[in-house]
């Protein structure tokens, strides 16, 4: 039975409909965020040890390196955001994200594995490795909140940390095993250093898993708020974990393989987004995104510049910056 | 109507559910009552579907429970638990557009909002539709989810104990939105009731359940008879005939 247009409203507003603000994509600070994330997307473009302007070969090198370290900011920044994002609305946890779930870890295993047992395995190889093996990873650490019940929701990332320094001693132990410590090493230190036309271009894979968190971002929402709330609404929350799961897989995999681990992007924009502007998913997307892409890039436009002509890996500096803010959370939290 | 037959849930060897015959008839408040374990909560999340039954069988409208895609069970019934902890921080009027997700996948046309406007209004939630759910009240939160519930538009509503952790005052008023929704805008409500009193008052039907079964099914003029209640939970229970119809007196 439909509410009839003439229901009455008991101490309703006669005019229902006036209340419903447009839902325009592009507010005022919108824009400015948007404006700030170009203007930091603009200097990474031009920040950097070899002028791009007076040298000869300026151009070439502009196209070479410049354009695509600042694409990978941009798509990894957007993409680990979200993923953070995603995973905090499945398990109802403000503290998880692919570095405190050992998601980033499983995909580490899964990548050295492949080098180990197929030397001459190329990029796409490589990431489907690390996609399946963060997958997997993801589905053991969702599985196991699941059954258990923890009391405090600070205990979550803790279990997830120390998931992943199991797996990291695993990948430790192979690795020195098999004497692939240093590509490990270069691994753990997520960089943007690497990042150059030739083989950089599977992170494009990444805009779909952003593109999909957008269409599908109400679902998120709705699993977010519990099993039953899901079902009631008519979603199957089985199948709405393992769609997030997919995505949250992917992108790590692929961020994994091309930049390496990026420590609590994931965890600490979505908090800082929720603080300011609520948690309806769909409409904190763009800020998640932006935010991802703005802190990211700013961490490595530092990482270049601090002890120049020598770089500094991104990840040693989002760890830093991250940590302050994880601990900052759980204090303010108390 | 909602159709139970031999609906049957085992705990253990000892504990179990059912077997549960019953016809709930569509229109009106249907009360659920019994002490406690005695699986009024079970009883209606398995016809919610939120729950599996090990056997028999429940129709609503003729469609089955468990064999119906849950997306169009979502727009015949909707359920709303006891608990309901949710750690995302969401707006009164976001909660409540939950309620059309069935109907627009979330994406909300000009009619979801009229309608999300016209349940918030309905639940005295004009003033509160852009604050957080954890800034309200107990018994703001309580109406917000009902508010959802009542945005999902669904001809069989579900509700579980919807008046706990409220006041007098806003238990009253709950039962009184309930009875609106259920003679205005003709839903069929099914309530689990702690209160035997608000359930002689308010409810058109009572469905009274003991260790797992059914034991009285009937008005509440055939239910509020002391030596039926004194049998139902198991304590003296005496009934007087107060100024507003019966009550129960067990004190």
């Amino acid at each position: 039975m439909r509410i009839p247009a003439t229901a009455p409203a008991p101490g309703g507003s006669p005019s229902s409909t006036a209340r419903v603000r447009p839902r325009r994509l592009f507010t005022w600070p919108m824009l400015i965020g948007a404006l700030v994330t170009l203007g930091l997307v603009t200097a990474s473009l031009f920040v950097g040890v070899y002028d791009v302007f007076g040298a000869p070969d300026g151009a070439a090198m502009f196209a070479i390196t410049r354009i695509p370290r600042t694409a990978a900011l941009v798509l990894a920044g957007a993409a680990m955001a979200m993923c953070g994002l995603v995973m905090q609305m499945i398990t109802q946890n403000r503290f998880v994200e692919p570095t405190t779930t050992g998601t980033t870890e499983w995909a580490g295993l899964g990548l050295l594995l492949v080098m180990v047992l197929f030397p001459q395995a190329g990029i796409a190889a490589k990431m489907i490795a690390a996609i399946i093996a963060a997958f997997i990873g993801t589905m053991i650490f969702f599985a196991f909140l699941q059954r258990v019940t923890l009391k405090s929701s600070v205990i979550v990332p803790i279990v997830g940390i120390m998931l992943g320094s199991v797996v990291g001693a695993v990948s430790t132990f192979i690795a020195l095993s098999t004497d692939m410590l240093q590509s490990l090493g270069i691994w753990f230190a997520g960089s943007f250093t690497s990042v150059i036309k030739g083989q950089y271009e599977p992170m494009w894979v990444v805009l779909l898993v952003v593109l999909a968190v957008f269409v599908t971002a109400d679902r998120f929402t709705a699993a977010g708020l519990g099993e039953e709330f899901a079902t009631n609404i008519g979603l199957d929350y089985r199948k709405v974990v393992l769609l997030g799961n997919g995505l949250i897989a992917v992108a790590t995999g692929i961020v994994t393989v091309v930049v390496g681990a990026l420590p609590f992007l994931g965890l600490i924009v979505p908090n800082i987004v929720s603080m300011v502007r609520g948690d309806d998913l769909r409409s904190n997307l763009p800020w998640v995104a932006m935010t991802g892409i703005c802190i990211v890039t700013v961490c490595d436009l530092l990482g270049r510049t601090i002890i120049m002509p020598f770089e500094v890996p991104v990840s040693l500096i989002l760890g830093v910056v991250g940590a302050i803010v994880f601990i900052a959370l759980i204090a303010r939290r108390r | 109507m909602i159709t139970l037959s031999t609906v049957t849930r085992r705990y253990a060897s000892d504990v179990a559910i059912g077997p549960v015959d019953l016809d709930i008839p569509a229109g009106g408040i249907t009360a659920l009552v019994g002490p406690n374990g005695a699986g009024k909560s079970t009883l209606l999340t398995m016809i919610g579907r939120l729950m599996g039954m090990d056997e028999g069988r429940i129709e609503i409208a003729g469609m089955d429970v468990s064999t119906t895609p849950s997306k169009d069970l979502a727009k015949i019934v909707s359920i709303l638990r006891q608990e309901n902890h949710f750690v995302a921080r969401l707006t009164v009027r976001q909660l409540v557009g939950f309620g059309r997700f069935p109907y627009s996948q979330g994406r909300l046309t000009r009619t979801d909002e009229e309608i999300i406007s016209r349940s918030i209004d309905f639940l005295d939630l004009t003033e509160l539709e852009s604050r957080y759910l954890d800034e309200l009240s107990g018994g703001q939160r309580q109406r917000a989810y009902v508010a959802m519930i009542l945005a999902q538009d669904t001809e069989y509503v579900l509700l579980d104990e919807p008046m706990n952790n409220l006041d007098m005052q806003h238990s009253v008023q709950m039962m009184k939105h309930l009875s609106e929704a259920a003679a205005e805008l003709g839903r069929t409500i099914v309530i689990v009731l702690h209160d035997i009193n608000f359930a002689s008052h308010y409810a058109d039907r009572i469905c009274a359940l003991k260790d797992g079964r059914i034991v009285r099914f009937g008005t509440p003029e055939e239910i509020m008879v002391p030596e039926i209640l004194t049998d139902i939970f198991n304590t003296p229970i005496d009934v007087v005939d107060g100024p507003r119809g019966r009550l129960a007196c067990f004190y």
